[in-house]
């Protein structure tokens, strides 16, 4: 099955960036593929370049980047709420990339499901 | 911003597929950003010509009351703009029964027409759905 993702939350404060990652990990040893993960409203700080958690935590940001690069998951930034909260291409980490709402819609009508976490 | 995709092959074209997608108001309209982004996503939805549907649940129904006044807390009023998303094709507007009457309100004091749905015909919406985004 193909899986789009939409994450609604920031890291660390919140689970969902969390159980989206596991839940994408989980989805793709099963044989699933995940196209697309949007971070939409606080969701966009987990693309922050400038995050650096304690050693012994675990990594959001760059854990998203590995599963991407590993399994050709497009990771989208929603532009407007990046703005918003200050993400801009400078400390945008790579892998990622910023753009529009439509990228989140086009993932709604072409992934067999659009699977949202968040509140 | 960049364009580049990552060595990510290009997705098929979307243009003629028609899903139904449904949006779910669940949040005060102020206090929390929620309400606002979830507008600008249908908004932006407009353009790729889907069957929409918004829905309003719990406090999301206060969304919807007419007679917001924000100007005491600083933030941009965006009422008006349920008033024109009937300008975007975007006609189908539920609000769930249980939450409006737990919360004193009825139908007229809605800023547009909404269609008032129980929760069990609520629950029969969301099962049709191809897409649902809760915010």
């Amino acid at each position: 099955m193909k899986f789009g993702i939409l994450i609604n939350e920031g890291p660390y404060t919140h689970q969902a960036s969390d159980t989206a990652y596991l839940f994408a990990k989980a989805a793709i040893e099963k044989g699933h593929k995940i196209h697309r993960v949007f971070f939409y409203h606080d969701g966009v700080y987990n693309s922050s370049r400038l995050t650096e958690p304690p050693q012994d935590d675990r990594h959001i940001i760059n854990r998203w980047q590995k599963l991407a690069k590993d399994h050709h998951i497009d990771l989208v930034v929603c532009v407007a709420a990046a703005l918003r909260r200050g993400i801009k291409d400078e400390n945008l980490q790579e892998g990622f990339r910023i753009s529009g709402l439509g990228q989140l819609i086009e993932s709604g009508i072409q992934s067999d499901r659009l699977v949202t976490f968040g509140d | 911003m960049t364009e580049a995709t990552g060595g990510i092959e290009m997705e098929e074209d979307t243009s003629g597929k028609v899903k139904k997608f449904l949006y779910v108001n669940r949040k005060a309209p102020y206090g929390t950003i929620y309400a606002l982004e979830s507008l600008e996503v249908v908004l932006i939805a407009a353009a790729f010509d889907q069957d929409v549907s918004l829905a309003f649940l719990d406090d999301g129904v206060y969304q919807v009351v007419k007679g917001q006044h924000t100007k005491g807390i600083d933030v941009k009023n965006f009422s008006p703009t349920y008033r024109a998303l009937e300008g975007y094709d975007i006609e189908k507007l539920y609000v769930e029964k249980e939450s409006m009457e737990a919360r004193g309100l009825k139908e007229s004091d809605f800023i547009v027409p909404m269609k008032i749905i129980g929760a069990q015909e609520m629950a029969g919406l969301m099962q049709s759905q191809d897409v649902v985004l809760s915010f």
